[in-house]
Order: structure tokens, then C-alpha cells, then sequence
């Protein structure tokens, strides 16, 4: 069942990929998208019926050299459990909502052939993406690692007429370079101390104990072994999660189609950083600095991201914040030990935010390919479908419920998926204790109220108020087809009931038992989610308070007071540009890293390439070549006496030669 | 009492005429065939000469062989020559370069 699941969407993609001018464009669609579903039914059923022990299918060997050996295997523990649910359940209704959303796409002429190739990336992008979670060893996990990066690159280049698209794909590509570099860095240290990559080797507490007492010499400088190789894996998660300081490609990745923003911006590949983390818990348990630095930089993109979502205007790369915002919640729980809520916030964000994105396809779709929200308003009557899908959205993201402290379901709170999971996340974040974990508590707090903020700005902005932009746009402003509102449907149902339906397995007193050895929890010093449960009543209600307050304050400046947010953008120059340039981090690198780059390269090209081994070898052909062919033309006198003289001469010389050495005897 | 040596010397000194003839004349191509004959003859000289000094007849008889060979290629020469006079209406050597690169 495991294999079929697995290799369905490869299968789908090749099929649609190669063979669409076999059988037809709708064919082709059609096989992608059924074995999708297939694995995403199949993906339910392992999650249901999953029994907490970890099993692992070998399909074959893969590498051996040496001591290192990795096989093609697929690992089956509650983390994979979920990850595959995650996946095949957003992908599936993304290949259902591309029927739609890419039909008559106008970035393409009347009859040239684009579906069966988009269709074909997302199924290699699924592909790629269950490698990575099923894997048993670092090496597989890297294929699936790269696999991903490089579908991402093809789906964000999509357009690839457009420049800013090809640019976005590259953006994308060569800085998750960087993230990548530091997980191959830490693949290689992880071999070269404790000679294996399978995780049954490498992920043994007792391996990762004996790592934290071991320090690496490099220049000079000694480090301890466990944090150096858990620091270097976890740039490779920053880079793939769009961290703080490596987040800068995914909102320019929302050059993408909007689906592919949804399955993979959103719900699949930019939460692989958070599924490397938890997969990696036995050797965060013991590392001291990492988990540390990991909260830090959490909270810091939480926090980041949220500051710029606000004042962001197009609809896509709102969602994208906020998308970077809840991977930095996440980290968060993962980083102060709670990597059960790390993998809930996961599960719930998947639903809700993939949702977010669609619907924001639709609108887009509905507004004819316009996305400045400051052209949108008062839709909510032409797109009543859409506007309830992303009022669900919106009420899971901002997280909507009943505060547990005032009443909930026995253990259960009562309230939309993301107020379950991301009150769990600021719950652990207090428990963390003092310190780094104290200072990531705050930054949710105020993150939460900034995602309530810019989240009811968009719905606000895009459904409520007048009418802006184009007019005759807006008169033909229409509800998206069926294809793509079945999937809105679909996931709204996990976006309202996953997280109450999932909270005691995830988060409850008995999440170990569910977890099994998919997580390890070293018990003699984390605690955090015994201590999560008992934290006072203010942490319990602040984020929902938090919440409230941005929803009154977006309630104020979008519907009750609509000029405010123009007077205070003056009022406030400066603090509103800074926002606007996203903190001016593009700019930033632009002066640190691509302009010398690109100076170098140029010195390089002109000086080096050019000067230097072209001015060489062109000198050699143009200069120092005709020169001695015409010395050797000059010898050439064409009288026939000089000929014989040169082999008088000659046979003189040979003569002479013989006669003085005296090899002739 | 003429010895082998004086036999060597007169043929050394034939072939050095026979080169000389080559290199110094410039002015006509008859003289250059006639100064290879000469080093042909200077050579036939050495042959009869050794053949003589070490009782071996096969000496001799090359030099019938080198003989005949001149005689043939005297005939092949001149033909060329009055070919190339035909061509050129010259044969001075001076003239004759038509392989200059």
C-alpha cells in the first residue's frame, strides 16, 4: 500500500508528462490527478489505521561505499503518517482546482499545450516531496530535499515568458543553495562522527549523546560536535522553510500559479524544514545552543514576517507573510521541545492556509487576473462562495475559538483548527521557560495580533468597502467553476475540525503513546508540554486577546474609518516604506551579496575570460603562428640548389654526428 | 705504388667539384646535371676502388648498376629540361623557382 502510495504520483507524471500527446490532454489531466486521489485516500487510510510503531519497507539498496550504506526505503512512523496526509490531501485538491484555475490561462496563445506540463511538475513536485518524508536515511531525504527544489523551480518559472518569473525561480533555486549547503555540511559531519545516515543509526539517543560530548577542530577553533552538525542541518531547514535571513525567495515565489502557491508555498514544501526539525528531535534533545537559536530565529520571523504583512497590497504575497510567519510558530514549538504542537500547527496550517491560497486564486480568477487588493472591494455578494471559504480561512488562521479557560469539551477547546494548534505554540512557548523562549512568547503574542491584523485587512479590503479599480472588471466579477470549489469545500473542513478533532493526539495528556518513537523526548529535562497544560490563565486568553485587538483595529481602519490607513502611511513615512521594502532585506543583499557577485563575475568575464585565456590563445593563433609560418614561407626560396644544400648540410651534420659519438660499433 | 688512398682522394675530391658544381652554379641547369654525373662517377671510383682492395667483385658489378642508372637519368633529365625550356622559355637556375613558398 506504502509503495503504491508513493510511487502513484511519479507514475501520474510521467504518464502526463510524456504521454499527454498519446492520449490527450484531458486524459493525461485525468491520470494525474485520479492516481493523486488515489494516494491521498490511500495517505488516510495508513493515518487512520496507523498503530504507533515505526515500520520501514526496503526497496532496494542505493549506495554502498565503504561504510556508507543507504537503502531506498520507506519509513512509516506518526511523523510520515501525518506528512503524508498533509501532502496528498493538499495536492490532490490542488490538482482538482487546477482544472479550473489554469483552464484558459491568458499567459498562454489559443492552442499551445501548457496543462499536461503544469499538471506533470505537480505531480513530480508530490513525488519529490513523499520521498523526503518517507525516507529512512539523510541521503534519500536529500534526493527528496533537492527533488522538491528543483519542481519548485520549474512551477515558480512557469510564466517562463515572463522575466520576473524566470527571476523569482532563480531566486528561489540559488538561495535555498545556501540552506542546502549547510544540510549537506551537516549530512557529511553526521557520517564522518558517527559513521552512518540511517536514522535507526543516527536518530539513537544514545548516538546523539555521545555526539554532545565530542568537539570538532576546525581552524583552529573547537566545537562541540552535536551543536555544530545540528546548526549546520538546521540552516538547510531555514533555507527550505523561508526562515529569517533566508526567506527572501518565497514572496517573490508567488510569480508561481496560484495552486502552486498553494501546495507548495504554503502546505507541503516550505513546512519540510519543520518536518527535518521534529525528525531530528533525538539530537535537538541534546544540543544546548541549537534548540535556542532555532526559537530565536522562529519568533524573529514570526514576528518579521507578520510586520510586513501588514502593509503588503497584493493579495498573493499577503499570504505568503503570513505563510513565513506560522513556519517561524512552528520552529518556535519545535525548537523549545514541543514537536507534537510543531507537527499540529503543521497539520492545521496545511488547511487552512492552502485554503487561504486557493481562495485567493478564486478571487484572483474572479477579478480576471488582477491581484492589488487595492482594486478589489464589496465582492463578497458577486463571489459568495469564495467570501464564505475564506472567512473560514481567515477565522482559522486568525484563530477564532473559545478561550479553554472559559470553556471547552472535556480536554478539547472549542474553536477553529489554527486557534487550537497556534494556542498550543504560545502555551509551549511560555512553558519553555525563561529567557530566549520567553522573548519567542512575547513575539507570538504580538505576531498574533498582527496576523489577526493584516488577515481581516485582506478579507476587508477584497470583500468588503466600495468598489475600487477597473469597473468593468468589477461588473464581470464572477463565482469560480465547480472544479475549484470543491476543493475550497474540502479543505474548509479541515481548516474548522482538525484541530478539535486532533488536539488530544497532538497536544493531550496522552500525545507520547500517539507519537510513539517518532519523537523522543529526553525526560530528564523536557517538560515543556506537561508544563503547556498548566500555564496561567493571562498566557491561555493573550492570544486570543491579541486577536481580538487586531480584528477591532483592521474593523476600524478598513470599514468604519477608511482613511485612516492612508493618513497614517503619511503620517508615518518612514516606519511604512521600511515595511513596504519588506525591511529592506532584498536591498540589503542586493549590496552585500549579488552586486559583488555580479562585479566579480563581470571582472572575471572580462579580464579573465576575456584577457586573459582568450588574449592568450588569440595572441598564440593571431601573433606568434603566422609569424613563424612566414619565417618557415621565408625558407621556402623555391630554388631547388638551396633544397640540396639544406640536405648537404644535413647529411654532414648526421655524419659528424655518428662519427664523433661513435655509435657505430 | 698508387694506393687506395690516392683512388679516394681523386673520388673525394670529384664529389666535392660535383657539390660545388651544384651550389655555385647559378646560371644554367645542364651544368647541375652534369655535376650530379660527376658525384655519380666520384662514387663509381670508391666502389672499384674498395672492390679491387678487398677482393670482391660485387663492387663492380654495382658500378655497371650505378652506370646504367645515370645513363637513364641523364635521359630522364634532359627530357625534363627541354620540356621545362618549351614551358618557360628558360632554363637559366636563377629562373627556376616556382616552389617559393
Amino acid at each position: 500500500m506504502e509503495t503504491i502510495l508513493l510511487f502513484a504520483p511519479l507514475v501520474g507524471s510521467l504518464i502526463c508528462g510524456f504521454g499527454h500527446k498519446f492520449i490527450g490532454e484531458r486524459a493525461a489531466m485525468f491520470v494525474s490527478t485520479g492516481l493523486l486521489f488515489l494516494s491521498a485516500i490511500l495517505s488516510w487510510v495508513i493515518f487512520m489505521t496507523f498503530h504507533g510503531d515505526t515500520e520501514v519497507i526496503t526497496l532496494f539498496r542505493w549506495v554502498e561505499s565503504g561504510t556508507l550504506s543507504s537503502d531506498w526505503a520507506i519509513r512509516v512512523d506518526r511523523l510520515t503518517a501525518i506528512m503524508l496526509v498533509v501532502i496528498n490531501t493538499v495536492s490532490a485538491v490542488v490538482h482538482l482546482y487546477s482544472w479550473g484555475y489554469m483552464d484558459k490561462d491568458p499567459q498562454w496563445k489559443e492552442n499551445e499545450s501548457y496543462k499536461p506540463r503544469f499538471f506533470a511538475y505537480l505531480s513530480f513536485f508530490t513525488f519529490a516531496m513523499l520521498m523526503l518524508v518517507t525516507s529512512d536515511n539523510l541521503l534519500q531525504m536529500f534526493f527528496g530535499w533537492e527533488g522538491v527544489g528543483v519542481a519548485s523551480y520549474l512551477l515558480i518559472g512557469f510564466y517562463y515568458r515572463k522575466p520576473s518569473a524566470g527571476a523569482a525561480a532563480m531566486k528561489a533555486f540559488i538561495v535555498n543553495r545556501v540552506g542546502d549547503f549547510g544540510f549537506a555540511l551537516g549530512i557529511f559531519g553526521l557520517f564522518y562522527l558517527s559513521d552512518s545516515i540511517n536514522f535507526s543509526e543516527v536518530l539513537d539517543p544514545h548516538n546523539a549523546k555521545e555526539l554532545s560530548h565530542q568537539t570538532l577542530h576546525f581552524l583552529n577553533w573547537d566545537m562541540n560536535a552535536l551543536e555544530v552538525i545540528t546548526m549546520l542541518l538546521f540552516i538547510g531547514a531555514m533555507g527550505k522553510s523561508a526562515q529569517l535571513f533566508l526567506h527572501t525567495w518565497l514572496p517573490d515565489a508567488m510569480e508561481g500559479p496560484t495552486p502552486v502557491s498553494a501546495l507548495i508555498h504554503a502546505a507541503t514544501m516550505v513546512t519540510a524544514g519543520v518536518f527535518m526539525v521534529c525528525r531530528l528531535s533525538p539530537l535537538l534533545e541534546y544540543a544546548e545552543f541549537t534548540p535556542n537559536f532555532i526559537i530565536f530565529i522562529g519568533a524573529t520571523t514570526a514576528f518579521f514576517a507578520a510586520t510586513v504583512g501588514l502593509v503588503q497590497n497584493d493579495i498573493k504575497r499577503v499570504i505568503a507573510y503570513s505563510t513565513c510567519s506560522q513556519l517561524g510558530y512552528m520552529f518556535v514549538a519545535a525548537g523549545v521541545g514541543a514537536y507534537g504542537v510543531a507537527m499540529f500547527h503543521l497539520f492545521t496550517h496545511a488547511f487552512f492556509k492552502a485554503m487561504l491560497f486557493l481562495g485567493a486564486g478564486s478571487v484572483i480568477n474572479a477579478m480576471h487576473h488582477e491581484q492589488d487588493m487595492r482594486n478589489y472591494g464589496n465582492l463578497r455578494k458577486k463571489i459568495p462562495f469564495t467570501f464564505a471559504a475564506m472567512m473560514i480561512g481567515t477565522l482559522a488562521i486568525t484563530g477564532v475559538g473559545i478561550p479553554a479557560v472559559l470553556f471547552s469539551m472535556g480536554d478539547t477547546p472549542i474553536g477553529f483548527a489554527g486557534f487550537v494548534s497556534k494556542d498550543a505554540i504560545i502555551e509551549s512557548a511560555f512553558a519553555g521557560g525563561e529567557g530566549v523562549a520567553r522573548y519567542a512568547f512575547y513575539m507570538l503574542v504580538i505576531a498574533a495580533a498582527m496576523t489577526s491584523f493584516y488577515s481581516w485587512r485582506l478579507i476587508f479590503m477584497t470583500f468588503y468597502g466600495v468598489e475600487r479599480g477597473d469597473h468593468h472588471t468589477h461588473e464581470h466579477a464572477h463565482e469560480s467553476p465547480l472544479t475549484m470549489l470543491i476543493p475550497l469545500a474540502i479543505l474548509a473542513v479541515g481548516a474548522v475540525f482538525a484541530g478539535m478533532v486532533w488536539h488530544g493526539d497532538f497536544f493531550g495528556h496522552h500525545y507520547q503513546e500517539w507519537f510513539g518513537t517518532a519523537i523522543y523526548e529526553n525526560h530528564e529535562t523536557n517538560h515543556v508540554i506537561h508544563d503547556a497544560h498548566g500555564v496561567n490563565a493571562w498566557v491561555q486568553v493573550s492570544p486570543f486577546i491579541a486577536m481580538v485587538l487586531g480584528f477591532l483595529l483592521a474593523y476600524v481602519m478598513y470599514i468604519w474609518k477608511p482613511t485612516a490607513p492612508a493618513a497614517m502611511a503619511k503620517q508615518q513615512r518612514g516606519l511604512y516604506a521600511f515595511l513596504l521594502n519588506k525591511w529592506y532585506f532584498d536591498e540589503l543583499y542586493d549590496l552585500i551579496f549579488v552586486r559583488p557577485t555580479k562585479a566579480l563575475g563581470t571582472f572575471l568575464w572580462k579580464k579573465g575570460d576575456g584577457k586573459i585565456i582568450d588574449g592568450t590563445i588569440n595572441g598564440l593563433a593571431m601573433g606568434i603562428v603566422p609569424w613563424l609560418t612566414r619565417l618557415a614561407g621565408r625558407a621556402q626560396s623555391g630554388y631547388v640548389y638551396h633544397y640540396a644544400f639544406a640536405i648537404f648540410i644535413g647529411l654532414v651534420a648526421i655524419i659528424t654526428w655518428f662519427a664523433i659519438g661513435g655509435s657505430a660499433h | 705504388m698508387i694506393t687506395l688512398e690516392h683512388y679516394l682522394a681523386v673520388a673525394a675530391v670529384l664529389f666535392t667539384i660535383g657539390i660545388f658544381g651544384i651550389f655555385v652554379n647559378r646560371k644554367n641547369v645542364i651544368i647541375i646535371l652534369m655535376s650530379i654525373e660527376l658525384m655519380l662517377l666520384a662514387v663509381n671510383i670508391n666502389f672499384v676502388a674498395f672492390s679491387t682492395h678487398l677482393h670482391d667483385l660485387v663492387g663492380q658489378i654495382f658500378t655497371l648498376f650505378v652506370l646504367t642508372v645515370a645513363a637513364a637519368e641523364a635521359a630522364i633529365g634532359l627530357a625534363i629540361l627541354v620540356c621545362f625550356f618549351r614551358n618557360r622559355g628558360t632554363i637559366a637556375v636563377e629562373d627556376v623557382n616556382v616552389m617559393k613558398g
